[in-house]
C-alpha cells in the first residue's frame, strides 16, 4: 500500500514541479506579483508536506530549507532577485533528481544539495534555523507509562462552555479515558442553569475523574490535546496511601456519579480522600488547641472540687481531647516529598548554572510532617543545597583528579525518629577545611589562637553569626548565606542541627525536627511567679540543687549527676527575676547539640500539653523565649527557647571568663 | 451506519492516504481538492467530520473552517486540520476560526485514526 | 506638627495616668478589661509589662506610665487594661495598655482640638495628636500608632541584654 502512495506522490510531485517551474519563470518577469510568490511557496510547501508523509525524507528536509527562504520572500523580508529565481529553479531540479533516484535507485549528488542549501543561506544573509528532520513523530500515539505500575490520577476537567462549537464532544474524551484504565467519573452539575435559561449549545457540565492506569501522564494529556486553553484540565498523581495530593479533592456537593458504562469491581483506595482547604485545617487545630487548654482547666477545677463524679468526667474528657488532638494534628501531616521535588529542580538549575555535574538522591519522600513545618523547612534546605553545590561539590575535572566519580552526589533523606523527623543532607564534595575554620574562628574572636577544639565544636563554629559572610573557606559558606540563618531557621522549628565532615570526602548536615509545631508535650516549671515550659523532647531528667551542692562546687556552676559533670544556667539570674529563691532548687537537665546542660528553676510542676502561641510582633526579639501558651488557670506561661539560651550562655561565659580575646578589646566589663 | 468524512486537500497523495486509511476502517470518505470544492460537497452530502489541509489554493483551510461553521448544520461538526510543524502560529488562528484539532505532518495512518476516533467517538 | 484633619465630631476615651487625663480615639479601642495578672517576658524593656491571655490569644501589655517616664503602674482598685488596635509596621496589632482608671467617652469637634505645644507637655510631642479643650482644662489626645511605631519596641537585642546582665 505504501508503494502505491509513494507512486501517487511522485506523480503529484511531477505536476507540482512543472507548475513550480512555470511560476518561477513567470515570477522572473513579474517579481512583484504576490499571487505568483504565493503559488511558488505553496508548491514547495505541498512538496514538503507530502514527501514527509511517504518517506521521502531527503526531499522533505531540502524543501523545508527552500520553503523557509520562500516564506521570507512571502513576508517581504527578502526580495525576489534573479539569484533567488536561479537557486529555486536549481532546487526544483534537484528535487526532481531526488524523485528520480527513488525510482531507479541511482546515485544522488548529495554535495549539490548541500551547496544549494548553503547558497540559500548566503542569499538571505543569515544562518537559517537548523532544519527539523522530517521523521515520523509519535505525538498522537499514547505510550504506556514506562513504569508499568498502576498509578491513580485525579483529573479535573473543566471544559470551555463553547467546547461544542469547535466540534469537540467531551463524552468521547471520557470514553477515551476509559480505554486507558479503570475510571471513576463524577459529573459536576452545579453550573446547570434552570431550564428556561439553559442554552443547549453550551457545555455546563464539568467532570472529576479518578483514573487508575499503567499509562503515563502523557497518554492522558494526549486525550485532552484538542481541548485548548479555554478549558481547564488538571491532572494530579494520587500517592498510593492517603497522601498530600489526595487531600486536594474537594468535596463539592451536589455531585452526581456518572455511570461508567463498564462495571468495575476493583475498589480504588484514593477515592476515599477528600480535599479540604488548608485554612480549615488550621482553624481545626487552633480549636483543638483551645480545647486542650480548656480541658486542662476542667481537670484542675475537678480536682479542686474533689468531686469523684466530676473528676471521672474530666478524665474522660481528657482522654477524648488527646485523641482529638492527635487526629487533628495527623490530618495536617503531609509527605515531605513535595519539598524534595522542589530541591530536585534547584539542584538541576544550580548545577547547570555553575557548570557542575550533580545528582540528587532522595530517600524517605513519604515521611510526613506538619504542613507548617514543611513550609518552613524549605528555606534552610535551599540554603544548604546552594552551599553544597556552590562550594562543596567540585568540578568534574577536579573530582576525577581526586579519584572520585565525575558526577557529584547530594543525598537528601528523611526518616522518623521518635516524635521527630531526622533529615540529613550529605554531599560527596571537598568537605570542610578545618584549618580555615579555625583561622576564621580566631579572626572573629570566637576562639583564641592556641585553642584546640574537639572536632564537633570546631565545626559548630560555622553556625556562629556572621561566620560565613567573608571568604569562601568552607563548602557551606559564602554568598552571604550564613549557616547561622540555617541554624536559626531550624531552631525556630524547635529543631536541632549538627554537621560532620571528612576532608576530601564531603560533608553531612543533619537536623532533627519535631513532627508538629502546633501542640507539644512539655514540662511546666516555675521561677518566682512566672511559669515557663520546656519542650519535653529536650528534657533528660530533673534533679535537685541544694545550697550545699552550690557551696561544694565553690561557686562553679557545675553539678555532679551520677559521676557526670554537668554545667547549669540559673534562669532566675539570667532572666533577672526578683524574689527569694527556694532552699532547694530544681535542675531540669536538657540535651542540646549532643551536650547535657542544666536549667535551674524554682519548682517543677509537671507535664503540660502546650498549645504553642506566638508572642507577636512586639516581642519578636525576645531572647530565650520562643512563644507562649495558656495554662489551665487562664494565665500565660512562656516557652523556653532552650537552644538559644544555651548558645547565648556560651557566648556570655566566653566573654566573662576570657575564653576568647573579647576581653582584651575592652568591650566587655568582666 | 457508516460515518462520512470529508477530506479536503490539494495534494492527491495525501487525499489518497487519508481516504485509504479511513475506508479501511469502515468510514465513508468524500474527497475535495480545495475549499470551494469542499463547501460544494458539504451542501449535498451528510458529513460527520471534516479533515482539511491548511494551505490550499483558492480557499485555504482556515477560510474553509469559517465557512463551515457559518452553516447551522455544521456548527458542531468536528474539523481536523492537517498542518506542518512550521505552521504552529496558524494553529491558533485555526482554533479561533472553530477548528477542533490538528494533525502535524508527517503522520502515520494509526495516528490519523487515533485522532478521528478521539473526536468522532 | 500634626494637624487634626477630622471634620466631624470624634469620640475619645479618656483615662488617667497618675492624675493626668489622656484621651485616645475610641475607634482604636476594642475593649477595657479589669486588671489581670500579666506574665512578664524576661529581657524586654521595663515598659513592656508582659503578656495576658485574652480569650486564648496572647496579647502584649505595655505600661504607658513608664513609657512616658512616670513610675510603674501599680495595681489599684480602678486599674484596668485598655485593649487597642494599633498599627505596627502597617499591620493591625492588638495591644493592651495599663491605665490607672478609665473616665468617660468624650465628644470633641475639630474646633475643640488644638495642636500640641512644642514645649510644656513633658511628653514626646510626637506621641500627642492634639490638645482637647474639655471643661476647664485640657486633655492630651494621644497618637497611639506613633507610640507603638517607636523603634524602641523592637531594638533591644542580644548585646543590650548581655551588657545589662553584666553591667
Amino acid at each position: 500500500m505504501m508503494e502505491h502512495f509513494r507512486q501517487t506522490f511522485r506523480e503529484e510531485a511531477d505536476e507540482l514541479l512543472v507548475e513550480l517551474e512555470h511560476s518561477l519563470l513567470e515570477l522572473e518577469q513579474n517579481p512583484a506579483d504576490d499571487e505568483l510568490i504565493d503559488r511558488v511557496f505553496r508548491a514547495m510547501h505541498t512538496l514538503k508536506g507530502s514527501s514527509s508523509m511517504f518517506g521521502f525524507d531527503d526531499i522533505a528536509a531540502f524543501s523545508h530549507e527552500v520553503e523557509t527562504v520562500l516564506d521570507l520572500v512571502r513576508d517581504g523580508k527578502t526580495g525576489v532577485t534573479k539569484e533567488l529565481i536561479r537557486l529555486t529553479l536549481l532546487a526544483r531540479d534537484q528535487i526532481k533528481a531526488m524523485i528520480k533516484v527513488s525510482v531507479d535507485n541511482g546515485e544522488l549528488d548529495v554535495e549539490r544539495t548541500e551547496e544549494l542549501v548553503a547558497a540559500f543561506h548566503k542569499l538571505v544573509g543569515t544562518a537559517l534555523p537548523v532544519l527539523v528532520p522530517a521523521g515520523l513523530s509519535s505525538s498522537a500515539s499514547s505510550q504506556p507509562g514506562d513504569s508499568g505500575l498502576e498509578i491513580v490520577y485525579a483529573i479535573r476537567f473543566r471544559p470551555d462552555r463553547d467546547i461544542f462549537k469547535r466540534g469537540l464532544n467531551p463524552v468521547h474524551l471520557l470514553n477515551d479515558l476509559h480505554e486507558l484504565g479503570l475510571c471513576r467519573i463524577t459529573a459536576k452539575t452545579n453550573d446547570i442553569p434552570p431550564l428556561a435559561d439553559l442554552d443547549p449549545e453550551l457545555c455546563y457540565l464539568q467532570w472529576d475523574i479518578m483514573l487508575t492506569t499503567t499509562h503515563g501522564v502523557d497518554a492522558i494529556r494526549d486525550i485532552f490535546m484538542f481541548v485548548g486553553e479555554e478549558s481547564s484540565v488538571e491532572i494530579e498523581v494520587i500517592p498510593r496511601e492517603s497522601g498530600e495530593e489526595a487531600r486536594k479533592i474537594r468535596p463539592e456537593l451536589p455531585c452526581q456519579a456518572a455511570g461508567s458504562g463498564k462495571p468495575r469491581t476493583k475498589a480504588i483506595k484514593a477515592i476515599s480522600s477528600i480535599r479540604v482547604a488548608a485554612e480549615k485545617l488550621d482553624h481545626l487545630v487552633n480549636l483543638v488547641g483551645e480545647l486542650v487548654t480548656a480541658q486542662a482547666r476542667l481537670s484542675q477545677t475537678a480536682l479542686a472540687h474533689n468531686d469523684t463524679g466530676l473528676i471521672a468526667l474530666a478524665e474522660e474528657i481528657e482522654r477524648l481531647t488527646e485523641g482529638l488532638r492527635d487526629t487533628a494534628l495527623n490530618v495536617r501531616m503531609l509527605p515531605i516529598g513535595g519539598t524534595f521535588g522542589r530541591m530536585r529542580r534547584l539542584v538541576h538549575d544550580l548545577s547547570s548554572e555553575l557548570g557542575k555535574d550533580v545528582e540528587l538522591i532522595t530517600e524517605g519522600a513519604e515521611t510526613e510532617l506538619d504542613k507548617a513545618v514543611i513550609e518552613r523547612l524549605a528555606d534552610p534546605l535551599v540554603h544548604l543545597i546552594r552551599n553544597s553545590i556552590d562550594h562543596g561539590i567540585e568540578k568534574s575535572t577536579v573530582r576525577m583528579a581526586a579519584g572520585k566519580p565525575p558526577c557529584g552526589t547530594i543525598r537528601l533523606t528523611a526518616a522518623y525518629s521518635g516524635a521527630s523527623v531526622l533529615l540529613t543532607l550529605s554531599d560527596d564534595g571537598a568537605g570542610i577545611d578545618r584549618e580555615a575554620v579555625h583561622a576564621r574562628g580566631v579572626k572573629m574572636g570566637l576562639i583564641s589562637a592556641g585553642t584546640e577544639l574537639p572536632d564537633r565544636d570546631l565545626l559548630n563554629l560555622i553556625f556562629a553569626p556572621g561566620f560565613s559572610t567573608s571568604a569562601k573557606i568552607t563548602n557551606i559558606s559564602g554568598r552571604g548565606v550564613g549557616m547561622d540563618v540555617v541554624k536559626r531557621g531550624v531552631e525556630a522549628l524547635r529543631g536541632a542541627i549538627s554537621i560532620t565532615s571528612t576532608r576530601g570526602e564531603g560533608a553531612t548536615v543533619s537536623f532533627r525536627i519535631p513532627l508538629t509545631l502546633a501542640i507539644i508535650e512539655s514540662l511546666l516549671v516555675q521561677i518566682g511567679t512566672t511559669n515557663f515550659v520546656v519542650p519535653l523532647s529536650l528534657v533528660e531528667e530533673c534533679i535537685e540543687l541544694t545550697r550545699t551542692d552550690v557551696a561544694q562546687a565553690h561557686g562553679r556552676r557545675l553539678v555532679d549527676v551520677r559521676g557526670a559533670i554537668i554545667p547549669y544556667i540559673s534562669l532566675r539570674e539570667r532572666f533577672g527575676i526578683g524574689g527569694i529563691q527556694p532552699e532547694i532548687e530544681q535542675i531540669v537537665v536538657v540535651e542540646v547539640d549532643g551536650k547535657r546542660i542544666g536549667l535551674v528553676v524554682d519548682h517543677v510542676i509537671g507535664g503540660h500539653q502546650t498549645v504553642i502561641k506566638s508572642l507577636g510582633r512586639l516581642f519578636r526579639e525576645a531572647q530565650g523565649i520562643s512563644g507562649a501558651t495558656m495554662l489551665g488557670d487562664g494565665t500565660v506561661a512562656l516557652i523556653l527557647d532552650v537552644p538559644q539560651l544555651v548558645g547565648d550562655e556560651e557566648v556570655l561565659e566566653r566573654r566573662t571568663f576570657g575564653n576568647a580575646p573579647f576581653t582584651e578589646k575592652g568591650t566587655m566589663h568582666a | 451506519m457508516n460515518r462520512t468524512i470529508l477530506t479536503v486537500d490539494d495534494s492527491a497523495s495525501i487525499r489518497m492516504m487519508v481516504s485509504f486509511t479511513l475506508m479501511d476502517k469502515g468510514y465513508r470518505v468524500i474527497e475535495a481538492t480545495d475549499g470551494f470544492d469542499g463547501i460544494a460537497k458539504l451542501r449535498d452530502q451528510s458529513i460527520d467530520m471534516v479533515i482539511t489541509d491548511l494551505n490550499m489554493p483558492k480557499m485555504d483551510g482556515i477560510s474553509l473552517v469559517r465557512e463551515i461553521r457559518q452553516n447551522p448544520g455544521f456548527r458542531f461538526t468536528p474539523i481536523i486540520m492537517l498542518t506542518t510543524e512550521s505552521q504552529d502560529d496558524r494553529k491558533v488562528e485555526a482554533r479561533a476560526a472553530g477548528a477542533t484539532g490538528w494533525i502535524t505532518k508527517p503522520f502515520r495512518p494509526d495516528q490519523l485514526l487515533a485522532v478521528v476516533r478521539k473526536v468522532l467517538g | 506638627m500634626h494637624e487634626v484633619t477630622t471634620a466631624e465630631t470624634t469620640q475619645y476615651l479618656t483615662f488617667t495616668l497618675e492624675e493626668e487625663v489622656f484621651a485616645i480615639d475610641i475607634g482604636k479601642v476594642r475593649e477595657v478589661l479589669d486588671y489581670t495578672a500579666v506574665t512578664r517576658v524576661p529581657q524586654t524593656p521595663e515598659f513592656m509589662r508582659g503578656v495576658i491571655n485574652l480569650r486564648g490569644n496572647v496579647v502584649p501589655v505595655m505600661d504607658m506610665r513608664q513609657k512616658f517616664g512616670m513610675s510603674a503602674t501599680e495595681k489599684r482598685v480602678n486599674t484596668c487594661i485598655i485593649i487597642m488596635e494599633v498599627m505596627v509596621d502597617d499591620e493591625v496589632t492588638i495591644i493592651g495598655s495599663l491605665a490607672d482608671s478609665v473616665r468617660e467617652v468624650l465628644d470633641l469637634e475639630p474646633g475643640q482640638i488644638e495642636p500640641a505645644p512644642r514645649i510644656g507637655t513633658r511628653l514626646n510631642v510626637d506621641f500627642i495628636q492634639g490638645m482637647g479643650k474639655h471643661e476647664n482644662g485640657f486633655v492630651m489626645i494621644l497618637d497611639i500608632d506613633k507610640i507603638f511605631c517607636d523603634d524602641e519596641l523592637a531594638t533591644y537585642g542580644t548585646d543590650d541584654v548581655m551588657n545589662q546582665l553584666q553591667g
